[in-house]
């Protein structure tokens, strides 16, 4: 595993010296400036306002890092050739793109987390306390970071087969189609045949489903969150991300590089 | 005998093109050779002869569409043969944001090597190859000269039994391609196998104990610069001075005159002969070498051959 992280701490710190990222976290802190400002136009529902705007930049931010930086991770380093004094190294090639993939969590771990502790900031200067319920604010932005994570394995597989921009599309095709697996599942219409209900509902069952991560509502209203929802969702994303890493590593396996 | 450092078998290498793939471009065709231990090996040949494709199908960069190749004993598909192996790309780029010493220092983890170690061999490094006073610029900012030096840098950092270098002169000055070939050369005095490509015949001369010569995917020959090009003179070349009582002479007629020095080329057959007659007419000889052919000709005469084989084709296929 050391060579795993080699790879990741490196991809970290390339996104730390990136100075895209720093704009993402000046984005970020407007954002909540932005917040502050609504939520003191909005009387009696400042918080809410505040939570689902702030915990939608955070998603909204990290879907940007993750498409974007996650198509590059290997794609950039493909064209740039970077990667080829590496493989020369004894390293395999499951432990680069594995390497690449934590490396971006992490970077996304400390990326959502300023933004969510300035969301905390935000949600102080309006209320002047914090209450025990806003800890589920924490939970939201977990699950982000879940979703986000399974959305940088997505990137990191169509990167490892075709061009970066239809990589980029194929990632954003398959995050909204995800968003609606839920609506797939349960559609009921009158004038579809039992074949297609059947074959609507499987492909409900292997697009990546992002309402699992999805508690905005539940938590900007100051309403709890389950542990077992949490822990599904941790589980799910988990599963998920292990299956398509493992398809990206199959196809970047036999790939030949330039 | 010691085992072959790098032994290939038949390797050949197709890529696909064209609607639906159907097309197959060869560009390395049934590659047969092998790289002795301790010996420098020079592939030799002209853009897109194959030299890079075979080094990375040696790196598994790339995958061969059939044959098979082993270093020191192991399948290139042994991960594990990389921890004696150095390499540096054609033309490499690094991570930009890193310093020289960070990007090393990068490279030394995945040998294994404790941050002590690391440390001390970066800067041996760093130093080896001239870039002491650079180590804490961001490579963003480096030439491709000094690009070229990480690359060497990193390919030698652990120490590895066999070196392979592709292109290692291109982009640096006469006195950083100076410093390479002494690497190469301290490396040979180790005991390394050093495998290198070039198309600048002078280097791999200098520097080979043996060249194999890649002409369209194909090896045209393999052996010593001398056994390659065949050991039989040309001729013999005098160079010399002479005063104008001399000037008459018919073989001074039909030398090369550059300012006070003549230099004349004749059969060898010829040469007694003719250094009795300069002598005779008072020349001072400045020295009498063998004209041999120089691996650029060799070289070109296989281009020749087989564009003059490719139009035959044409011809008769029309």
């Amino acid at each position: 595993m050391k060579n795993v992280w080699a790879v990741a701490a490196n991809t970290f710190r390339e996104a730390v010296r990136d100075r895209v990222l720093y704009n993402l976290v000046v984005f970020a802190l407007l954002m909540m400036g932005a917040a502050i400002l609504v939520g003191q136009i909005s009387i009696g529902i400042e918080d809410t306002v505040i939570v689902s705007l702030g915990l939608t930049a955070i998603s909204v931010i990290g879907l940007f890092i993750a498409v974007f930086i996650g198509v590059g991770l290997v794609s950039k380093e493909m064209d740039k050739r970077t990667l080829y004094a590496l493989l020369a190294k004894p390293v395999q090639r499951w432990e680069f793109l594995l390497g690449k993939f934590v490396g971006l969590v992490m970077t996304l771990a400390v990326n959502t987390a300023a933004m969510a502790v300035g969301l905390y900031g935000a949600l102080w200067i309006v209320k002047h306390e914090l209450e025990r319920s806003d800890a589920y604010i924490a939970m939201a932005v977990y699950l982000i970071l879940l979703k986000l994570a399974l959305v940088v394995a997505l990137a990191m597989l169509f990167s490892c087969f075709t061009t970066p921009f239809l990589a980029i599309l194929f990632t954003v095709g398959m995050y909204i189609a995800g968003l609606f697996a839920e609506e797939l599942r349960t559609i009921q219409a009158v004038d579809l045949n039992a074949t297609t209900m059947k074959m609507l509902r499987t492909i409900s069952y292997l697009l990546p489903n992002f309402e699992n991560f999805n508690v905005m509502a539940a938590v900007a209203h100051g309403r709890g969150l389950p542990g077992a929802l949490v822990g599904q969702a941790t589980l799910y994303a988990l599963i998920y991300c292990a299956i398509v890493l493992l398809g990206a590593t199959l196809v970047f396996a036999r790939r030949n590089l330039k | 005998m010691s085992a072959p450092a790098i032994e290939i078998e038949k390797l050949s290498k197709e890529y696909p093109y064209g609607f639906l793939n159907l097309k197959k471009r060869t560009s390395l065709e049934d590659l047969t050779m092998q790289v002795e231990a301790g010996e420098v090996f020079g592939f030799l040949g002209p853009n897109g002869a194959g030299k890079s494709t075979t080094i990375k199908l040696l790196m598994r960069l790339i995958f061969p569409t059939s044959g098979t190749a082993q270093i020191l004993g192991k399948s290139i598909d042994d991960v594990s043969m990389h921890e004696e192996i150095g390499y540096l790309p054609e033309q490499p780029y690094f991570y930009d944001y890193l310093t020289a010493a960070e990007v090393l220092d990068y490279f030394a983890r995945f040998h294994g090597l404790t941050a002590s170690d690391r440390k001390a061999r970066v800067e041996k490094m760093l130093k080896k190859v001239g870039l002491e006073t650079a180590k804490k610029i961001q490579l963003r900012k480096y030439s491709k000269g000094m690009l070229q030096r990480v690359g060497l840098a990193q390919a030698i950092l652990h120490d590895p039994q066999v070196v392979v270098l592709d292109e290692p002169m291109s982009g640096l000055d006469p006195l950083g391609r100076r410093e390479v070939r002494d690497i190469i050369l301290e490396l040979k005095r180790d005991g390394r196998t050093v495998l290198f490509s070039t198309h600048v015949l002078s280097d791999a001369e200098m520097l080979c104990d043996r060249v194999g010569v890649l002409v369209a995917g194909r090896l045209r020959g393999v052996g010593a610069p001398g056994d390659l090009l065949g050991m039989k003179t040309q001729g013999m070349e005098i160079l010399f001075e002479i005063g104008e009582e001399g000037k008459k002479l018919p073989l001074v007629e039909r030398a090369t005159r550059t300012g006070e020095r003549y230099r004349v080329q004749l059969e060898e057959a010829e040469l007694y002969r003719a250094l009795d007659d300069l002598k005779a007419a008072g020349a001072r000889i400045l020295s009498v070498t063998q004209i041999k052919p120089t691996l650029e000709e060799f070289f070109m005469d296989l281009v020749e051959a087989d564009r003059a084989q490719a139009n035959a084709v044409e011809v008769s296929g029309k």
